[in-house]
């Protein structure tokens, strides 16, 4: 079966394997330096925790930093290292159009995570969430308060 | 969009041959792996949504700040940050020896699935490190008003938040379900590594039998590579969802 799989009429063509070895490498220095910026993230988010005047939304910025160069260390390894950015259209999208389940995945269930604590919080909504909740390093709540 | 598609010289089927222009084998791995994916995905998710929904959880800059040959130093990410340029790296001499494989070179795709293997083992060695440290590392823990001493399993850690004790601070249990999702899909991406590196062996040894010179094609380097690189790619979202966020 395989022995044919380059002679097989299913197969019209090899796609154009590059040559040398350049990209290959050009990917490995882009997804080292894009984890080298996560760690740097990573300690910031760390420092501004350790720090006395932590704010919610500076972390929760670095957070979100975090999860887009992660994506595109996905991409990357997706495209070069998996060759499937040499692959025909169809079949990139056979594979990318279903993964794009996920982002109502997450949405609905962190959304439904976070129903779960405003319930638990309020005992179900029978009395009012205390404004603010025991944080393990300092309380954020009480900082963003004083900033309005 | 069909614009673009002309522009970038990527063409859509019409018909009269395979679709995909792939091997039978080179399709079903994308797939398998593409299930793959929502299985860890769906781990990942329950994971956030068991996060979000309560007011506490442990702090992974706190947990993992420990390094081997380190005593007591805290290093947080370091160890973790190690683990993924272990895993990166053997990403590259598995990508490296599909591209010896094209080029029909024995020995190249022989020393770069040596190469991948040792990556593999480095980082399964690190794993089972990482494991046996947080599980016999002891930590006070104030429960019931007593102090105890508690490492980190699936039915209790020692990561809560920390209340003033008798003059002193010090933690309280910690979220009951971190233990299970962290050892869970740490355990389920590691199982995986350890697959891949039982995959690689076999492949490393056809290749040395001649088995892919023989066939005319390393088309199976190229299927094996595909599932090594799903895994370092899993990785990149576990490394994100437990040690950076």
């Amino acid at each position: 079966m395989s022995e044919h799989a380059v002679s097989s009429p299913e197969i019209t063509f090899s796609p154009e394997h590059a040559s040398g070895t350049k990209k290959i490498w050009k990917t490995f220095w882009i997804l080292s330096i894009i984890t080298i910026a996560e760690l740097g993230i990573g300690l910031a988010i760390y420092n501004i925790h350790k720090g006395p005047d932590p704010s919610a939304a500076l972390v929760l910025f670095f957070k979100g930093m975090v999860c887009i160069l992660t994506l595109a260390k996905a991409y990357y390894i997706v495209s070069i290292f998996m060759h499937l950015g040499d692959e025909i259209r169809n079949m990139i999208m056979t594979i990318v159009v279903p993964l794009l389940l996920f982002v109502w995945f997450i949405t609905a269930f962190l959304w439904d995570g976070n129903a779960w604590k405003n319930l638990r919080n309020t005992d179900g909504g029978s009395r009012t969430a205390p404004t603010e909740q025991v944080q393990q390093h300092a309380p954020a709540a009480v900082d963003n308060h004083e900033k309005k | 969009m069909s614009t673009n598609a002309i522009q970038t010289n990527t063409k859509w089927w019409n018909g009269g041959r395979s679709p995909f222009n792939v091997s039978y084998g080179k399709v079903m791995m994308w797939y398998f792996l593409m299930s793959d994916a929502f299985t860890f995905g769906a781990f990942l998710i329950s994971y956030g949504t068991i996060r979000f929904s309560v007011n506490n959880w442990a702090d992974p800059n706190h947990v993992f700040n420990a390094f081997p040959f380190a005593g007591h130093a805290n290093l947080p990410l370091a160890f973790v940050s190690l683990m993924t340029f272990i895993l990166i790296f053997s990403s590259v001499t598995m990508v490296l020896a599909v591209h010896e494989g094209h080029k029909m070179n024995r020995k190249g795709v022989e020393k770069y699935m040596v190469l991948t293997i040792l990556g593999g083992l480095a980082f399964l060695g690190c794993q089972a490190w990482e494991w046996t440290h947080l599980i016999t590392g002891d930590h006070a823990v104030l429960v019931n008003g007593q102090i105890e001493h508690w490492g980190t399993t699936v039915s209790k850690n020692p990561w809560g938040h920390e209340v003033m004790h008798e003059g002193a601070m010090v933690a309280t249990p910690g979220p009951i379900a971190f233990g299970g999702y962290f050892f869970g899909i740490t355990g389920f991406h590691g199982f995986h590594v350890f697959s891949g590196v039982i995959i690689n062996v076999v492949m490393l040894i056809k290749t040395r039998l001649g088995h892919f010179d023989q066939r005319g094609h390393y088309e199976m380097i190229e299927k094996a590579g595909l599932y090594w690189h799903f895994v370092d790619l899993v990785w990149v979202f576990v490394f994100l969802c437990f040690y950076l966020i």
